[in-house]
């Protein structure tokens, strides 16, 4: 009789614990996923409405631009992070998912602090990553070969520094790397070795470099002088609904938009003075 | 009826609970077959329609050494070949093994027949230290001191073949010592005993008798190793580089199977080919543990043999 006992009691722990599972469910929580380079906005964002709106969660994960839009092409999840327009993805069915532009995001060309280059043109930086140029000596820099760094193919990061950098010329095939941090890192450690980041990741370890006489700051960006840029996007499966709703609104919100945004060192979608749509038209916002 | 007919045509409580416990472990077996056949089913799956859906040519596949999955070649067909990947893996794989067997056999017989107590007492803790520490220690190591290390004596960026075999080496050190003293333990004391009896010194001992009795032993222990090494993804991502790339020294960035995976597999999308490839080289991977396991077999039934 006592092992009857043991085999009950283990039932009833079992069921207290999924019970335990059910209340804890009671609120509302839905999921975001995908692009690093949006994740820490939107985890920032998620824990203060969280903490704003008691027994709502938004649980972000990241796992890169491919994901986010895969699982919410799939319907696993309620939010899809990108850096990628859908329609770029080889894969992903557009039309069921509805776009928000959360905020902008602006990539600059970032070298090691010993190379002393503050200017190259737009063409020598394709020539860069192209292999056409592998020594500085070629752009007015000491005599030391280049050391490329990529990120992961198909990384958002990736594919919007080659839409308007390499245009039509083939990157290199070179190192890659799947994190912002550890490219930043590389970058600093490394002589002659040239890489890509996020404006929100530049720090003192590495230097930028204007393209054409153009700073990459946040102003020459909203203008569109700056050329690398692109939208982050959240994508919902159909118009969302409930709290994705609710969440997508607070993010949209202006006071979200014109505190929190910037200072995250994400650009505000509001203060662009230009659109760009899929294929790359800009035209002029009045 | 009878109560001793009844008791000899009824099953008795030891009976019952033999069935019992036959029937768990039938349960237990038949789950962990159905696991495996249900993950070769799923990799295959995904990992075949490359070639079938995408019309992919297997022979291209494994020979050629451009990997951009997402971009078509001059003839219009996607590039994948993952030739590179396949030389990164092997490369580390067999310089790892090949650094790590000495040390390994070394060790092995400074616990066996050198110092047998402070062998246990001293290298069997810190090897199985060893195998307790988490990859990505390993990997974080690796890249905080070996990458600048390697960078410091040969220039380039450190990152390559050269770093991920000091890495592995470390990693695939404590299977391949703790099977290697196995080997030589489970040497029958006979064969010493004889081999001293017949005037031959301790050094002839180890190295004519001991070592040759426990080489199917040991190397069984470098094949574990090895399949250690060649599926390690963590640790090799953080120091190799990542560059798909045709290896043509150890100190430029390069891949393995698993680098590319990691990698890649985030940035890709279900269904697409760019995803499917990736589940090519998994499946790769799959037969190529598959083809380790098969070896270490090999090699058992070789060694029985030679009993």
């Amino acid at each position: 009789m006592r092992k009857r006992n043991v085999i009950s009691l283990l039932v009833t722990f079992s069921l207290l614990l999924l019970a335990g599972c059910q209340s804890k469910q009671n609120g509302q929580s839905v999921t975001a996923v995908g692009s690093s380079a949006l994740q820490p906005l939107i985890e920032a964002l998620a824990e203060q409405y969280s903490a704003d709106h008691s027994g709502q969660f938004i649980n972000v994960q990241g796992g890169g631009s491919g994901t986010g839009l895969s699982q919410i092409q799939s319907g696993a999840v309620q939010m899809g992070n990108s850096d990628l327009f859908a329609e770029e993805k080889a894969g992903i069915k557009a039309d069921k998912l509805v776009d928000h532009r959360v905020a902008v995001v602006g990539i600059t060309p970032v070298i090691n602090k010993q190379l002393g280059i503050k200017n190259l043109t737009l063409t020598q930086l394709a020539k860069i990553f192209s292999g056409e140029i592998d020594n500085w000596q070629d752009v007015g820099g000491p005599d030391q070969p280049v050391v490329l760094v990529n990120r992961a193919q198909g990384s958002g990061t990736r594919t919007t520094f080659e839409q308007w950098v390499m245009k039509s010329r083939k990157t290199k095939p070179a190192q890659e790397q799947d994190s912002t941090g550890m490219v930043r890192s590389i970058v600093a450690n490394t002589p002659g070795a040239i890489s890509y980041l996020a404006f929100s990741y530049v720090d003192d370890s590495i230097a930028m470099v204007k393209l054409n006489g153009i700073a990459p700051t946040d102003e020459n960006v909203m203008t569109n002088a700056w050329p690398i840029w692109s939208y982050e996007h959240v994508y919902t499966k159909g118009q969302p609904t409930g709290l994705t709703k609710r969440f997508l609104a607070y993010v949209l919100s202006d006071e979200v938009q014109h505190k929190q945004v910037g200072k995250m060192g994400y650009i505000p979608v509001a203060k662009m003075t230009v659109e760009r749509s899929v294929d790359g038209t800009i035209t002029k916002v009045k | 009826m009878d109560p001793i007919k009844a008791s000899l045509l009824k099953k008795s409580r030891a009976a019952k609970s033999e069935t019992r416990g036959k029937l768990i472990s039938l349960f237990c077996i038949s789950l962990i077959v159905f696991i495996v056949l249900a993950i070769f089913y799923f990799v295959a799956s995904k990992g075949l329609a490359t070639f079938f859906k995408d019309k992919i040519n297997l022979g291209r596949f494994l020979t050629q050494s451009n990997w951009n999955p997402s971009l078509k070649d001059s003839h219009g067909r996607p590039e994948v070949g993952a030739l590179p990947m396949i030389m990164g893996s092997f490369g580390v794989t067999f310089l790892a093994a090949l650094l790590a067997t000495p040390f390994a056999i070394g060790a092995g017989i400074f616990m066996t027949e050198i110092s047998p107590k402070r062998g246990e007492k001293l290298l069997q803790p810190v090897m199985e230290l060893l195998v307790g520490i988490p990859s990505v220690v390993y990997g974080f190591i690796g890249l905080s001191v070996i990458v600048p290390a390697v960078r410091h004596l040969f220039g380039g960026s450190g990152f390559g073949i050269l770093a991920g075999t000091c890495v592995l080496f470390v990693m695939i050190l404590p299977t391949v010592t703790s099977m290697t003293v196995d080997a030589l333990k489970s040497v029958p004391r006979h064969y010493r005993e004889a081999s001293l009896a017949l005037g031959a010194t301790r050094w002839q001992t180890t190295w004519k008798v001991v070592l040759k009795a426990a080489t199917p032993g040991i190397l069984t222990g470098v094949v574990f190793g090895m399949a250690r090494a060649f599926g390690e993804a963590l640790a090799v991502q953080m120091v190799i580089g990542n560059a798909a790339l045709l290896p043509h020294n150890l100190i430029t960035p390069a891949s393995t199977l698993t680098s590319v995976l990691t990698m890649g597999i985030g940035n890709t999308v279900m269904g697409s080919l760019a995803n499917n490839a990736l589940w090519s080289l998994a499946l790769l991977l799959l037969l190529m543990s598959l083809l380790f396991n098969l070896l270490v077999r090999l090699i058992g039934r070789k060694g029985a043999m030679g009993r």
